[in-house]
């Protein structure tokens, strides 16, 4: 597996390192920035695993920074990339968000983590709430201060948790709240390219159901979703291809690793035992779903006048029930990289929306705090161009047409795919406790939904 | 000067200076608080890759600490200098064999697991007993951490790894009662095997097989990848084994670990070919949507997915075919991402979804990034040659495209009109001529595109318009072109003049063939000269058009395929580095690199010897650092006082450490 784990800043020069098998000598990771910047100029395209010496090299980028693992001979290189996601997943619940900064100033917990993930490169656990119960955020207590034995006393009682090498690992015993309740979101994120003339080129959902468990002891939970939606599901993982009487459409369904698997591909139940606090219990993926219209439709021309003065026009239309209200719908508009005095004009009132010019996306954004269904509303931007240079900006001109306009959205208390969840019974054989579960839908945007200009 | 005087005189003289001295007496200070802050703060200079190996002594006597965390910060600061300076770790060893022992697991676990990584030969002997202790820990989770450390020790020195009967320990633990134990169990057999070649360590009867799909369920993601690993080795003999382990694996195709589904994956793969029929097919269409589940991931990870679904596409090439869509280009993908997506997309392309790839390329090829757009227009090549179904649209895609946009298309689109011709050489020269026509080789900017367009001439000499002229730009750019590109201008000069023996193309002739035997230094270019001319001399046409004109051998696919061999391999390690280099693991790693990173001479080494060096070397770094930091202290100081005094003082210092190393070392058995 892999024989050392390092982060480095964007230049490639090293923050933090974690050697496991001490088999990489050190000139493999000064050579490293070398070659990733010349595999091309552009760094972001140079291929995430290399090999180079006799090492191979696997990388992630995250927020400015390469989170790197160093290997020798033919390792399983998969499973070392998906540990280096979920490590930066366990980091940031550690530091709130991983950069430059928050890597020197918690190296030392950094440290301890890496130690503990990983042992001899083989990754041993990656459990946030485990690993919370046994390596604590540190922080100065007055306590400490006054009466350090009475401190030591307490640092003394660091134990393994029972649970981390049982069969489930993810849950220690003894947990008690007062009010047992779970809290159950399904969020659904619509990746989509649309044409402007509302023609649906891809679509795909992406949903999860996300559970926040404050549930006390061992509870046993069971999860209904309406029949059909599994049956859809069911009929995938059996391979059923051909079967269209699948409404949905359901690729695939991925469940948290406290789901029995083997219970539900038999009996087509959902039970688990959850972790504490928030967890992602099951995701699911809808291919091209056969009764999805885009929520969202955008027209849009463009008007050049001799390459010295744009005018835009959008038309934007919200396609779903006027019951419905979907809040904060932002539009990002390609312009050129040099425009001058933009003004804009909208049917809507000012109250309602905000247009600006965001020159650092080369971009126009407009932007709704809330707007409910049916409505539509268009827009005039118009734009100067730098007149010293006409024919740069017909290239340019050239290029923004080749640029979607991107579409943010959400919308509460609705998904689209057709997944209900019936039920959610808790039974804690031991407490026998009365307890409370909530639902809650949403759909919103996914990092693709695009409009394709023309 | 009395003694007395000079204590004094050094008692009140102004403190040193630096932030060495600084750290060194932070980790003498009386107060615990100001200890664990300054062993903070070495780590931190350590992080940022200065050098504080000097401060080992003063680092180490902060090892015997309830303090869970600065034994930790201590630990870290072992394992970092026992690469660089392995004789300095040896003297930690006391307190590693203490807390082996410790009442808490937790330490007990972090000591047996610290020691494994301070690679010095002489460590072995001191390992061995609280290894043995931890192996048979009550607590799981020290075993499981003991079990990693054979390994260790196995590569450190594997024979007294065997002698003391380690591997067999390991074996043992693969029957605990612990999920995680006999995880790491398996996982550190499968490293001792990769590391010794010696595939007979992890010997997979039928005992143990079961043992795995038991535990299977219970361990944690991690370890149910090392199973998982482990059952695609297993070979079966008879469709039913196949079938059992088949049907315990597959509820792991739908975990959320991608990493889990892939290894999961892989025991199907290793496995269907053992079953006929329906129920095989059956089985190869569960993997449909685990396999693009993998692309539900951040771009890194996907382009390695991407790899491991290229490999089984050309093992199985129909499980996919429904799932096109799922691995079109997205506008956001990095550019490495989308080159490996039409990779996918022109493996699953067939008669029923041509057209829809068709105009999803034809989208690409209108975008801006060069590669990007080559690799769009070389992919309507791919599928228009694999499929003549679509041939014709593809042809008519092609001329949209150079028309809309020349300059960005027309070298890579040159060379897809070649590999057309020699798939299609009549059906659609009535479109692509007229494509032709208007060029001339100054269009193009490499010798690839270049030759395709020579060749394109002289294939289709009698429906070129202005050939001449053609010609003689050829003829003018002969001296200066790369020799691919001069052989390929060889052939068609002389291919013309059989066609359309005029006075031009004689002269165009006359001017290569001496060009080609005079002036070109490469032998194979001036060969082929001389042997066409001594051809044209001949005066036998029918032989000049045999060997001139003779029609190259149809192409039936331009999709690059893995050879059977290599493929065959490559399966058998998916999800591995091989899947992502194209090529089987021995081809790539090393058999030398197991003769890893070691310094022969500490490892020959006595121990005596070896707490000598390491006195020396503390003693040296001392003295250099206190003279760094004496540069600015104005007191001249004389006689025993100054660098020498505190050498001794510090040797003192580690007497007190070394009298404590009071473990022998465990007699070999």
């Amino acid at each position: 597996m892999a024989s050392s784990i390092h982060f480095l800043d964007i230049k490639g020069k090293p923050l933090l390192t974690k050697d496991y098998k001490g088999d990489i000598p050190v000139t493999a990771l000064e050579r490293f920035p070398l070659l990733v910047l010349q595999g091309s100029s552009d760094e972001y395209n140079t291929k995430p695993v290399f090999q180079d010496r006799g090492v191979s090299y696997a990388y992630l980028i995250h927020n400015d920074l390469y989170i790197l693992a160093l290997a020798r001979g033919n390792v399983n290189i998969y499973s070392i990339m998906v540990f280096l996601r979920r490590l930066i997943e366990v980091l940031e619940s550690y530091v709130k968000r991983l950069v430059e900064e928050s890597i020197r100033d918690n190296f030392s917990i950094i440290y301890e983590l890496l130690d503990e993930m990983v042992d001899f490169g083989t990754p041993q656990i990656s459990d946030v709430q485990m690993l919370k119960q046994y390596i604590k955020v540190k922080h100065f207590k007055l306590e400490e201060l006054i009466n350090p034995i009475k401190a030591l006393d307490n640092d003394q009682k660091v134990k393994v948790p029972m649970a981390l090498t049982n069969s489930i690992s993810w849950r220690s015993e003894g947990i008690f709240y007062k009010k047992n309740e779970a809290f159950l979101d399904v969020v659904e994120a619509i990746n989509m390219t649309v044409t402007t003339t509302g023609q649906v080129i891809t679509s795909e959902i992406l949903g999860k159901i996300k559970i926040r468990s404050q549930l006390s002891g061992m509870p046993d939970l069971r999860l209904g979703i309406n029949e059909k939606f599994l049956n859809a599901g069911l009929d995938r993982l059996n391979g059923g291809t051909e079967n269209l009487t699948n409404d949905f459409g359901l690729e695939d369904i991925k469940f948290h690793q406290c789901v029995r698997l083997a219970k539900f591909e038999n009996d087509k139940i959902i039970t688990f035992i959850p972790p504490d606090g928030e967890f992602e219990l099951m995701n699911y993926r809808i291919l091209s779903p056969p009764n999805l219209v885009p929520l969202i439709l955008v027209d849009y021309k463009l008007q050049n006048h001799s390459n010295t003065r744009l005018e835009l026009f959008v038309r934007l239309k919200t396609n779903f029930k006027r019951r419905l209200t979907c809040s904060n719908l932002e539009l990002l508009i390609p312009c050129p990289d040099d425009i001058d005095s933009p003004s804009f004009q909208t049917s809507a009132t000012t109250s309602k929306c905000k247009i600006k010019y965001v020159p650092e996306k080369s971009a126009i954004l407009w932007r709704f705090k809330s707007i409910p269904g049916g409505k539509d509303y268009s827009m005039i931007a118009e734009l100067n161009l730098p007149s010293v240079k006409l024919q740069e900006n017909e290239d340019q001109l050239k290029k923004i047409t080749k640029k979607p306009i991107k579409v943010n959205f959400q919308i509460p208390y609705f998904t689209t795919s057709g997944l209900q969840v019936r039920y959610l019974r808790i039974n804690e054989p031991k407490l026998q406790y009365k307890s409370y579960p909530w639902v809650r839908y949403v759909t919103q945007s996914g990092d693709d939904y695009i409009i394709r200009l023309k | 000067m009395s003694k007395l005087e000079k204590r004094l005189r050094n008692l009140f003289s102004s403190p040193r200076k630096g932030e060495t001295f600084e750290l060194k007496s932070g980790l003498a200070s009386n107060y615990a608080m100001e200890r664990k802050e300054s062993i903070r703060r070495v780590i931190a200079a350590m992080t940022v890759g200065k050098d504080v190996s000097s401060l080992f002594p003063d680092v180490l006597k902060n090892i015997a600490t309830h303090d869970l965390e600065q034994k930790k910060l201590v630990y870290l600061y072992l394992m970092n200098y026992a690469k660089t300076n392995p004789e300095l770790s040896i003297l930690a060893v006391n307190t590693f064999v203490k807390d082996s022992e410790d009442p808490n697991p937790l330490i007990r676990a972090l000591s047996i697991r610290t020691m494994g990584c301070i690679r010095v030969d002489k460590m072995v002997d001191y390992m061995a007993t609280p290894l043995r202790k931890t192996l048979m820990d009550t607590n799981p989770y020290v075993r499981k951490t003991a079990a990693i450390c054979v390994a260790k020790l196995f590569e450190l020195h594997s024979d007294s790894c065997i002698e003391q009967g380690f591997l067999e320990r390991l074996v043992e633990l693969v029957d605990d009662s612990n999920p995680m134990v006999v995880a790491n169990a398996i996982s550190s057999l499968v490293e001792i095997s990769r590391f010794s070649n010696d595939p007979s360590v992890l010997n997979l009867s039928p005992v143990v097989l079961k043992k795995l799909l038991m535990t299977l369920n219970e361990c944690t993601e991690w370890g149910r990848i090392t199973i998982l690993t482990c059952l695609a080795d297993f070979e079966t003999t008879n469709s039913e084994d196949a079938f059992h382990i088949m049907e315990r694996c597959s509820p792991q195709l739908q975990h959320e670990n991608p990493a889990v589904v892939l290894a999961a994956v892989k025991v199907l793969i290793k496995n269907v070919d053992q079953i006929d029929g329906e129920a095989k097919l059956t089985l190869l269409a569960k993997l449909s949507s685990p396999l693009v589940s993998l692309l539900s991931t951040p771009p890194e990870i996907q382009y390695v997915g991407l790899k491991n679904i290229k490999v089984i596409l050309e093992k199985y090439p129909t499980i996919l075919s429904r799932e096109l869509r799922a691995f079109f280009c997205k506008y956001s993908d990095p550019l490495y991402l989308k080159l490996e997506k039409i990779e996918i997309l022109i493996r699953l392309v067939n008669d029923s979804n041509a057209t829809l790839l068709l105009s999803e390329l034809k989208e690409y090829a209108l975008e801006f990034d060069q590669q990007f757009v080559d690799r769009a227009i070389q992919a309507i090549g791919q599928i228009a040659i694999k499929l003549p179904s679509i041939s014709k649209k593809a042809v008519d895609i092609l001329y949209d495209i150079v028309a809309t946009r020349p300059e960005y298309v027309i070298n890579e689109a040159i060379v897809v009109l070649q590999e057309f011709l020699r798939r299609y050489p009549v059906e659609f020269t009535s479109s692509i001529i007229p494509i032709i026509a208007d060029l001339s080789i100054q269009d193009f900017n490499n010798s690839k595109a270049i030759s395709s367009y020579i060749w394109i001439i002289g294939e289709y000499t009698s429906k070129i318009p202005h050939l001449e002229s053609k010609l003689q730009r050829v003829a003018e750019s002969f001296l200066e072109a790369e020799p691919s590109v001069q052989l390929v201008s060889l052939t068609t000069v002389c291919k013309c003049h059989l066609f359309k023996p005029t006075a031009q193309t004689q002269q165009v002739l006359q001017k290569v063939l001496e060009h080609a035997t005079q002036k070109v230094d490469n032998s194979d270019v001036r060969d082929k000269a001389f042997i066409y001319w001594r051809l044209l001399s001949l005066e036998q046409e029918h032989i000049q058009k045999e060997v001139i004109l003779t029609t190259l051998p149809k192409l039936d696919t331009i999709i690059p395929l893995f050879p059977t061999s290599v493929l065959n391999e490559l399966v058998n390690e998916i999800s591995m580095l091989s899947t992502v280099y194209e090529k089987p693991g021995r081809d790539f790693v090393n058999t030398d690199d197991a003769n890893r990173y070691f310094n022969p001479n500490i490892q020959s080494r006595r121990i005596e010897e070896l707490q000598l060096m390491a006195k020396r070397e503390i003693m040296d770094n001392t003295v250099k650092a206190e003279h760094l930091l004496d540069f600015d202290d104005g007191i001249e100081e004389d006689g025993l006082s100054g660098p020498n005094s505190i050498g001794i003082n510090e040797l003192n210092e580690l007497n007190d450490l070394f009298s404590g190393f009071n473990v022998s070392p465990s007699p070999i058995e």
